[in-house]
């Protein structure tokens, strides 16, 4: 999108781009109304007393709180007592130089970002698979030309409306739409099928889509022997994923499965993507991997026009586990437990390899760790909203008040500012420069229009003010293309190559897709077209098996509780719930429930309820509809208080990835 | 000392069991002993494997290796000794055991007719994998085939031979198919589908006896008819194979006969899978094969002493190319046990279609859904957890999954109420498209820029482009006033 300043303010105005394709949500038409919006932060916020009241502060008296809050607890409790989160909104600069501040500045351990709870059990399943996390391995206009689209717990047409353009297109060429998702969503109402699962079972879906593949005979056999390695354990394990058992499991016919495999595998272009509604489970990396696998059988990935993708969340959610904010990574996508790693990027910085700390752990550990006997003592957050959108959000918020201190940068008061010490006043997307990286790997500029309002300073602006204070070594820019220059060397030579991206070369053309080693070469819009990286070229099946979800139903909590977004909002709705418009569109929170559950509860449309898991309640007004199966319960995420859905969600997390288990867990539904 | 656990039996539950114990790791050794020579196979697929869509590869299960686990293919058991804790082999091995688990199987029944005993070349029980070879060497070249039994895995038997080009008839001697698990319009109307796929059936007539020679078999019915084929496939049930068990003192009834934890009579000895025999019931699916693998690993490896096997209720499942069946529960019969029950069906005959459906206190105690049934897989999970049914029947019986409308047509504009939205992206209702227009837009383009109706994902263009062309017609005097660039406030 593009902004236009019209005298009286900033006009927000749709770019025709390959992206989006010249669509805005109403999210983008109203996002300049948070510009000069009056609960705008402008200045510092300091709470002088655990309980006290946040009183306005001059900057210096703020940073130089923090400081001296980090030193004191670090000389007491050790490097790893300060822990950073992040967030994948922030800019590529933005998470570069907050990995490199942990790592550098404070010599923690301790990063870790919302992506976790994004996009880490595809990234992982990918990374296994094809050596490399890119959401999409190819751009997205390919979605519009695919024969067979299969969309695997995806609902773009309330996450992503601007996407929905390529998929009429696709529609509009004879191409065929498959959802998978447990409710009939928006996005699943426009799908030539639609197959609606018991959340928590599209591993077994994809495994008994394998079978079908195999039994039938639609096996890429050329394709697995010339590209990929395992495949004979796969095919042994599937072979015992009967249809006829994921149909119990999930409740999908076999006969839809059938027609799902029959559409796959018998066109040209066939493409499989997989989002939150499969991967955010304690088995996500599997069930990721089990598409994939389904994926490599059939030969899609590297093939024109075919191929299997994620569908990345945040603004940056690509960008942002790209350069050091997960906590075993450094930039370009490297491993910090990497020794060549290690000295490459030390030497950009000017530290010793030595000095750089180890990986850390995941988002929902590092949180649950908050305040306990072994757990860092004080945390900063950028571009986060944990006390909303994390799992078992309750029991987050009281690890949060048992810091010592809580600092969060935001340019809105959210929740998780309302508990801190320190809250930092910082810049908003039309204030600074900087680039993102897009689902595609694409990476784009976001161009300051206007100066941040009096009071208010950028991200980079906070760390840099802080590593002063701390006596940091190394160097911390201000200015984003300084840091962005930086990036380029740092990344060099990694997986996510951005050396040969500059700001002129994303203006000249549209955005550049990484990795792209050199200037004067070619950027990579398609990946694997003739190799994997991986050390053999080759892609790697893994065989996986459906296991139940980590919190079965029983008699006490007989319903299964799934979670997700509403269109008119984002994340933990600190932003949109503050748009007139938005708020008017979604007002608040709701359970949905089919008509014959309410029935059996007795509960009528509009009437308060109460969903009750193990970890405690929401309360929202219930919401009838046939559109979600009789056994599930749906909240949207987006709400603080009494209907915060978090409240409720299971804090299991996936073994590799991390990832908690936000899309099911066992709960019951009561009237308030 | 190691714990050593020894496994006769190498088909899909002792293999399971094998790769159960492995999965679970610790410090025991495993020793598997299969009497077939090849390594374990998956039986389920032996019908695919019949109809030509597969190779043998194909079949192959998950095979443990390496850390404690010893295969042994080709080697039959001859005897439990068990107070020397130790089986022995055809080859004169001896294996020490402290556990012991009996995974052997069953046998294909062979009917008590004459020309049967020896066995002639060109007729073959479908049980084995080598069973599976013969068969396929036997069609080679063969033009028509016979299958003796209209069971299950014979009609899947039956199918697979006539994928592969034959002309097959199934005798049965029940007046209609599959009868344990269909009532008789099912398997009429299953018959009916056979016979579209190129499998005639001949019911209710016994098989008196077989004669073959090297042209072909013949054989003879109870009804003075006799048919002739080029091969005749025998499906007419399994046994246990309870011998050794037999043999070596334990309880055996039809199978061994085991508790919840699947232990025999002696506590040291377990059995799973088809050989035996739980709450007196034998299985003879995989399923609970695999289940049973799952509770005696978790039992000897103590990872969860309380577990104990619980039988899920039977699915019977027929998938195969152009037929699809699902049935279980009492629909076959009459209602298990009193009270009183909602009996629902649908038949449609001539598309292959019948549908049976049996409530009670709001759940399904059986059901019976052959041909285009979309909520199969609504049926099947109900059945199988119990839960109650929708009280729209109906979308059980003809409903895609729980009875949610298909999306509705687009009302035209004239019929839809101002407050419909017409753009979910931007919550632009029809009202404020009319209003729009009132204040000057004249197209659907217009009305899209001062609205931003149709400019998120761009789904609702053609609704936008009706409201358009409607008030085109119906308000075309609106057209006296200015166009305004003013933006319309559009939320409502």
């Amino acid at each position: 999108m593009v902004l236009r300043e019209n005298g009286e303010g900033v006009e927000v105005a749709a770019r025709d781009f390959p992206t989006n394709r010249g669509g805005l949500c109403q999210k983008g038409w109203t996002a300049a109304d948070l510009l000069d919006h009056p609960d705008r932060l402008t200045t510092p916020l300091l709470r002088d007393r655990p309980g006290g009241e946040l009183r306005p502060a001059a900057w210096d008296e703020a940073l130089d709180l923090v400081a001296t809050g980090l030193r004191a607890i670090q000389e007491r409790h050790g490097r790893d007592a300060v822990a950073v989160f992040g967030g994948g909104g922030l800019t590529n600069e933005k998470a570069y130089a907050l990995g490199k501040f942990a790592r550098v500045a404070l010599g923690t351990r301790h990063i870790d970002y919302n992506g976790r709870w994004c996009m880490s059990s595809a990234a992982a399943a990918g990374l296994r698979a094809f050596g490399v996390d890119r959401g999409l391995p190819f751009p997205l206009a390919d979605l519009g030309r695919a024969d067979t689209l299969l969309l695997v717990g995806a609902n773009p047409a309330e996450t992503m409306p601007p996407l929905m353009r390529h998929l009429a297109d696709q529609r509009e060429r004879g191409g065929r739409l498959i959802v998978v998702d447990p409710r009939l969503t928006a996005t699943a109402r426009q799908a030539d099928l639609h197959l609606q699962p018991l959340p928590g079972t599209d591993l077994a879906v994809a495994n008994a889509l394998l079978h079908i593949a195999l039994t039938e005979g639609w096996l890429d056999r050329a394709y697995v022997a010339d590209r990929t390695t395992g495949f004979d354990e796969v095919r042994r394990t599937v072979a015992g994923c009967w249809p006829a058992e994921a149909e119990r499991l999930s409740g999908v016919p076999v006969a839809d499965l059938e027609a799902t495999a029959r559409a796959l595998a018998t066109v040209d272009r066939a493409i499989i993507l997989t989002a939150r509604g499969a991967e955010q489970h304690a088995k996500g990396v599997d069930t990721v991997t089990a598409f994939i696998n389904l994926a490599l059988a059939l030969g899609l990935p590297g093939r024109p026009g075919s191929g299997y993708g994620c569908l990345t969340g945040q603004g940056n959610g690509q960008g942002g586990r790209e350069h050091g904010q997960k906590a075993d990574q450094l930039p370009g996508y490297r491993r910090i437990d990497d020794p060549a790693a290690r000295e490459h990027v030390a030497g950009v910085w000017g530290v010793d390899p030595a000095a750089l700390p180890g990986p850390g752990v995941p988002a929902y550990q590092l949180l649950d760790s908050l305040g306990t006997a072994h757990g860092p003592r004080a945390l900063l957050v950028f571009g986060s909203n944990p006390v909303v959108s994390a799992p078992r959000a309750a029991r987050v918020e009281s690890r949060l008040r048992d810091l010592d201190l809580l600092v969060v940068a935001d340019f809105l008061r959210s929740e998780t500012a309302d508990l801190a010490d320190v809250v930092l006043p910082v810049a908003q997307w039309a204030e600074e420069d900087g680039t993102m990286t897009n689902l595609e790997g694409r990476v784009l500029r976001r161009r300051a229009l206007r100066e941040p309002p009096a009071g208010v300073r950028t991200d980079l602006a906070v760390l840099a003010g802080l590593a002063a204070r701390l006596d940091a070594p190394g160097g911390f820019p201000t200015d984003p293309a300084a840091v962005f220059a930086e990036l380029r060397r740092a990344s060099a030579g990694g997986p996510a190559d951005y050396a040969g991206v500059s700001w002129d070369r994303i203006d000249a053309d549209t955005g550049v897709f990484w990795p792209c080693p050199d200037e004067d070469g070619p950027d990579t819009p398609r990946l694997f077209a003739d190799r994997f990286p991986t050390p053999d070229g080759r892609a790697r099946f893994r065989a996986v098996t459906h296991r139940p979800a980590a919190e079965p139903v029983c008699a006490d909590y007989p319903l299964h509780f799934t979670t997700g977004r509403v269109l008119a909002h984002y994340q933990s709705g600190a932003q949109t719930r503050r748009v007139a418009a938005l708020r008017r569109a979604a007002p608040g929170g709701f359970v949905e429930l089919h008509p014959d559950l309410a029935g059996r509860l007795g509960v009528a449309e509009g009437e308060e309820v109460r969903v009750v898991s193990r970890r405690g309640e929401l309360r929202a007004p219930a919401r009838l509809s046939p559109a979600i199966r009789p056994d599930t319960v749906f909240a949207p995420f987006h709400w603080p208080g009494a209907a915060r859905a978090n409240t409720v969600t299971n804090d299991a997390v996936d073994p590799v990835s991390g990832m908690p288990e936000f899309k099911i867990c066992a709960v019951r539904v009561e009237k308030a | 000392m190691t714990e050593r656990i020894v496994i006769v039996g190498y088909g899909m539950a002792g293999a399971r069991l094998a790769a159960e114990l492995h999965a679970r790791g610790g410090d025991r050794k495993v020793t598997v002993l299969g009497a077939e020579p090849h390594r374990a196979y998956n039986r389920i697929l032996l019908s695919t494997l019949l109809a030509g869509k597969i190779g043998e590869p194909d079949v192959e299960l998950v095979e443990v290796a390496g850390q404690g686990a010893d295969v042994r293919t080709g080697t039959a058991v001859t005897a439990i000794d068990r107070a020397a804790r130790e089986v022995r082999t055809a080859d004169g091995d001896r294996h020490g055991y402290d556990h012991l688990v009996l995974a052997t199987g069953s046998r294909a029944l062979v009917p008590p007719l004459p020309g049967l005993e020896p066995l002639p070349d060109r007729v073959v029980p479908f049980r084995t994998l080598d069973d599976c070879r013969r068969i396929l060497a036997a069609a080679r070249g063969a033009r028509r085939a016979l299958v003796l039994g209209g069971g299950l895995l014979g009609l899947e038997a039956a199918r697979g031979l006539a994928a592969r080009g034959l002309d097959v008839t199934v005798v049965h001697p029940v007046g209609h198919l599959m009868e344990r698990q269909l009532d008789e319009p099912a398997g009429a109307v299953l018959a009916g589908t056979l016979g579209g796929l190129g499998v005639r059936t001949r019911l209710g007539v016994t098989a008196t006896g077989v004669a073959a020679d090297a042209d072909g078999i013949r054989l003879d019915l109870g009804d003075g008819d006799s048919l002739t084929a080029d091969l005749l496939v025998l499906s007419c049930g399994v046994r246990p194979d309870t011998a050794l068990a037999a043999a070596a003192g334990l309880a055996v009834d039809r199978g061994v006969v085991v508790d919840d934890r699947m232990r025999t009579s002696d506590r040291r000895i377990s059995a799973i899978g088809d050989c035996a025999q739980h709450n007196g019931t034998l299985t003879g699916l995989v399923a609970p094969a695999w289940a049973q693998a799952r509770v005696v690993a978790e039992v000897l490896t103590g990872a969860d002493p309380l577990v104990r096997y619980r039988p899920r209720p039977v699915v019977t499942r027929l998938k195969a190319a152009g037929i699809d069946l699902a049935a279980m529960g009492d629909a076959a019969g009459a209602p298990d046990g009193g009270g009183p029950v909602e009996e629902l069906t649908f038949a449609d005959p001539a598309r292959g279609t019948y549908a049976r459906l049996r409530i009670r206190d709001e759940r399904l105690t059986g059901a019976i859904l052959l041909g285009d049934n979309p909520a199969v897989g609504t049926v099947v999970q109900l059945f199988d957890r119990g839960a109650p049914v929708p009280s729209d029947r109906r979308s059980l019986l003809l409903g895609r999954a729980f009875g949610a409308a298909p999306a509705a047509p687009a009302a035209s504009p004239a019929l839809m109420p101002d407050a419909a939205t017409v753009c979910q992206c931007n919550d632009v209702s029809k009202g404020a498209l009319v209003a729009c227009w009132r204040a000057g837009a004249r197209s659907a383009a217009e009305l899209s820029a001062a609205t931003r109706a149709a400019t998120g994902c761009g789904g609702c263009r053609d609704a936008v482009a009706g409201i358009a062309g409607w008030l085109a017609e119906v308000d075309p005097a609106a057209g006296h006033q200015e166009p305004s660039t003013d933006r319309v406030e559009v939320a409502g």
